[in-house]
């Protein structure tokens, strides 16, 4: 994106700073349109001579600019949301340049998160597009003195198709900024057949950039006269300062003061964990200046955490009656009639993001307003959650979205902006708070811990007649509001209260969990443990009756129907998706089941010695999912992943290579989490710190081939940043179960007593 | 006073001697396309090329790079023009993006040293680079694409 690097030194952003004597070093500039116009002067498309939608503006050179209204953090989100309207505006993708929108509610919900992006902007962006285009060609039939109806537009231009006349958008410009902008009723959306980017795709916006180092990332964020800020956070949640030395980081050279934060008041919700903060002319300097802090901590009542004893607990409660969160027939019946009853437990740890970018953020604070960069996935949280920090009013917040070097969720979570934001204030300057990874990997917004129980009455082909799941994990809620220990209909539904079995007596229940930690969202969120569970059990009784792990999952499934879940689980909310929109359709589920055990040779390759195939399929985020698994496993126990293959069913698809990367990721992310993702604590301090004891995939550790086989479909689009994680390990588990006759219910595999 | 170059051009500066090379590439000199992920050669984000060879910026003092050449991603190639970010792009290969330019930078070392790697010998040279995200199919078939760029010869 070369033509848009320009030089911002007029905001004195991002300015090299050259060192006492060094040679002038090209230093790098930040495409302007990265970043949206100033505080309150709007946005590029605002400024354009036609703006018939807050997302889009062109110019009379032609230039459209189009509102990135979400985050990317890899998904491709800033790029394939905008697309949708250049589909439906026939813009040249050539000609159109991409600004990042600033935290504003006019631009709906810009929380990137719950993989909704493309789904939630479908109808908004087509409808942007769609008023633009209507307002061009309305522009030039009147210049042409022609029936609008002779007009239409072709790339970048209105056609009058009686005499071949075209006018190009830029031309039209102010004309069609002269029109009133039309009713939605009176727009007419372009036809499947006529789509030029959706379905088909582009790279990424920023792809040249992030290969040559000139991305603009929250780490790479530099204001003019900044210092750098690093803060020791409470190594238990909750706890407080009792005492530090002010004086001894100020030896080190750099170091410029320390300040205090104060802790947060119950519930942490997005606030600050408090602590101290060290202040200094670079991070090296801040993070070293910590070191000598020596604070005194008054840890409070979560110190008697311990994730052994925990776990215990959690494990417990599982196995004690429940709240009943959906029930069909009566499974307590059908249990006391007896017969084959197979039952087992499973166990997922705490998981940690670790996204590659820790999180930073830059903030500076003047005269009662304070504008902040952040890569941060809702720039509105980040207005929210620092003006309440400051006492100011949330429009007084002005909220910069950087690129985010990962988010997984992680970054929805503003905290870390609400530091930079009160340092500011303290110390009279723009502050950029640095985050170490040890700090990202101690003071997460974790994934839950969850046990998960699991009993059914099989008959004697081994189809359940009754089955019973029960789930306990430290809920979200507890995040948000004191003393909350059961999972929200949400969480419920992530996996647990739609799972689309044809079982007669069919209960799920949830138990209660007290968090000790923070808990958030994690790409997926429950559906990680409630799919391992459901997935895994599935597997169990098929095996349990020498069946056929593929044909007993269909039959399990059972045939084509749509399920009506709010029947059973009244609460139940399909993500948001209107049941009419989204049906829970076994058909579509059955499907990407056939086609995954097809493509993978399922029953048809010998697998050698050590090797076999697994298979899941879950449904998450509106997006059905099956994957087939294939593993080798040595005589020491290790596991490689040699292939994996996975079907989906999105509906309609965007941006079709963006997808498949996120589902070969979704692979890497759930090897992360079979082979080695676990977060534990003692006496309330978490254990682990960085990469050689929170261990992520490698490349050599990672699947060698993930093949992604899509379904085309004509539904609405769904879910794609998400879905792929929530099957991924219960499929690598079977096919170790189809390698080695062990199973695996407990992850990840390092800890897991099946792993000799 | 420490002096070395940097993407061909001399830097003199009066820093720490102990502080890493990374930090001094980013805060000092405004070199940010080298990234922070661990601080302790864990993850390959902040790798750059010291005299030739791939180093971890984050645990390499700045002292160490006295009288030296030091290489960051900005000075890859001046123009994109390096066969591994031609092939970076033709395979699609960032998602988030911000441990490919450790990626590259491992990569070109590689390449250097072994123009045909096979997979083994990628998976031997990358290990110690970490993508969250999980592009490691994608990165993989981008070297092999870079190696095939520069056998038929290289650039453009």
């Amino acid at each position: 994106m070369s033509d848009n690097i320009l030089n911002v030194s007029r905001r004195g952003f991002l300015q090299g700073i050259v060192s006492t004597g060094a040679l002038v070093l090209s230093v790098r500039m930040i495409p302007e349109v990265l970043w949206a116009a100033e505080t309150s002067a709007g946005s590029h498309a605002d400024r354009a001579v036609l703006r018939p939608s807050v997302f889009v503006g062109i110019d009379t050179d032609g230039t459209v600019y189009l509102v990135a209204h979400r985050s990317e953090m890899g998904t491709s989100s800033r790029t394939s949301v905008p697309l949708i309207l250049a589909d439906e505006l026939d813009a040249d993708w050539k000609r159109v340049k991409i600004e990042q929108a600033m935290g504003d509610p006019r631009y709906g919900s810009q929380d990137t998160d719950g993989s909704h992006s493309v789904r939630d902007g479908f109808t908004t962006m087509r409808e942007a597009g769609a008023t633009a285009r209507l307002m061009l060609t309305q522009a030039a039939a009147q210049k042409w003195g022609v029936p609008v109806s002779e007009c239409e537009s072709d790339l970048h231009v209105i056609v009058h198709r009686p005499s071949k006349r075209k006018a190009g958008y830029g031309e039209l410009a102010s004309a069609a900024a002269k029109l009133p902008v039309p009713k939605k009723e009176d727009l007419q959306f372009k036809p499947k057949s006529a789509w030029r980017y959706i379905g088909k795709g582009t790279s990424s916006y920023d792809l040249v950039d992030l290969c040559t180092g000139k991305a603009g990332f929250g780490m790479d964020a530099r204001l003019d006269g900044m210092v750098y800020a690093s803060i020791e956070h409470p190594p238990v949640l909750g706890g407080k300062v009792k005492s530090y030395d002010e004086k001894a980081p100020l030896q080190v050279k750099g170091v410029k003061q320390t300040i205090p934060i104060k802790p947060f008041t119950p519930p942490h919700h997005f606030q600050p964990l408090g602590g101290v903060a060290v202040i200094a002319d670079n991070s090296w300097a801040a993070f070293q200046g910590r070191k000598k802090l020596n604070v005194a901590w008054d840890n409070g009542a979560n110190a008697s955490y311990n994730s052994d004893q925990y776990k215990k607990e959690l494990q417990d409660t599982a196995r004690k009656p429940g709240k009943v969160v959906r029930n069909i027939g009566d499974v307590d019946t059908a249990f006391a009639k007896g017969g084959k009853v197979i039952a087992a437990d499973y166990y997922v740890p705490l998981l940690a993001h670790a996204t590659m970018e820790p999180p930073v953020a830059l903030a500076d604070y003047r005269d009662g307003k304070v504008t902040v960069w952040a890569p941060t996935q809702n720039p509105q949280a980040v207005q929210e959650t620092v003006g309440e920090e400051l006492g100011i009013p949330k429009e007084n917040v002005t909220c910069h979205v950087t690129l985010l070097g990962g988010g997984f969720g992680r970054k929805s979570k503003p905290d870390y902006a609400a530091e930079a934001a009160i340092l500011s204030k303290a110390v009279g300057k723009p502050v950029k708070v640095v985050w170490s990874r040890e700090d990202d990997i101690k003071f997460g917004y974790y994934h839950a811990v969850a046990a998960m129980y699991m009993k059914a009455l099989v008959d004697e082909k081994g189809k359940p007649t009754a089955w019973l799941q029960r789930s306990v994990f430290p809920p979200i809620g507890s995040t948000f509001a004191l003393n909350t220990t059961y999972g929200d209909a949400g969480e419920m539904g992530l996996g647990w209260t739609d799972l689309p079995f044809d079982i007669p007596n069919h209960r799920a229940e949830n138990g209660p969990a007290e968090n000790h930690v923070r808990i958030g969202w994690f790409r997926s969120v429950a559906n990680i443990y409630h799919a391992f569970a459901a997935q895994s059990f599935a597997n169990e009784l098929a095996h349990a009756s020498g069946r056929d792990s593929v044909e007993y999952l269909l039959e399990l499934i059972g045939p084509a129907r749509i399920i009506d879940v709010k029947a059973s689980a009244p609460d139940y909310d399909n993500y948001d998706g209107s049941p009419a929109e989204y049906p829970l359709d076994t058909a579509r589920m059955r499907r990407v089941v056939e086609l995954a055990a097809e493509k993978a040779g399922w029953g048809k390759r010998k697998m050698g010695k050590g090797s076999g195939m697994g298979i899941a399929v879950h449904r998450s985020f509106l997006t059905y999912v099956a994957t087939v698994a294939e593993v080798e496993v040595d005589d020491k126990g290790e596991v490689k992943i040699p292939a994996v293959h996975t079907a989906v069913d999105a509906g309609t698809v965007v941006n079709p290579e963006a997808t498949r990367a996120q589902f070969e990721g979704a692979a890497v992310f759930g090897t992360s989490i079979v082979r080695s993702g676990a977060i534990t604590a003692k006496n309330g301090v978490i254990e682990q710190s960085n990469f050689h004891d929170y261990p992520v995939a490698r490349m050599n550790e990672a699947p060698y081939k993930t093949s992604v086989y899509m379904v085309d479909s004509d539904a609405p689009p769904a879910g794609v940043g998400e879905p792929g994680v929530p099957p991924f390990a219960p499929a690598v588990c079977n096919a170790i179960f189809a390698a080695t006759g062990k199973r695996i219910r407990e992850l990840p595999l390092s800890k897991s007593s099946a792993n000799t | 006073m420490i002096s070395f170059s940097v993407n061909r051009q001399g830097v003199n500066l009066d820093v720490d001697p102990s502080t890493p090379l990374l930090w001094v590439l980013r805060d000092n000199l405004g070199l940010t396309g080298t990234k922070y992920g661990c601080g302790m050669a864990q993850c390959g984000a902040c790798t750059v090329h010291l005299n030739g060879e791939a180093v971890r910026s984050c645990v390499a003092p700045v002292s160490r790079a006295a009288g030296k050449e030091v290489t960051t991603i900005e000075g890859l190639s001046p123009d994109m023009s390096h066969p591994l970010q031609r092939a970076w792009i033709a395979e699609d290969v960032p998602q988030c993006g911000y441990c490919q330019s450790g990626q590259l930078m491992s990569a070109a070392v590689l390449l250097r040293e072994n123009p045909r790697p096979s997979d083994d010998d990628i998976d031997q040279a990358m290990t110690g680079n970490i993508c969250r995200c999980g592009t490691y199919p994608r990165i993989r078939k981008a070297i092999h694409r870079a190696a095939g760029l520069m056998s038929t010869g290289g650039a453009k």
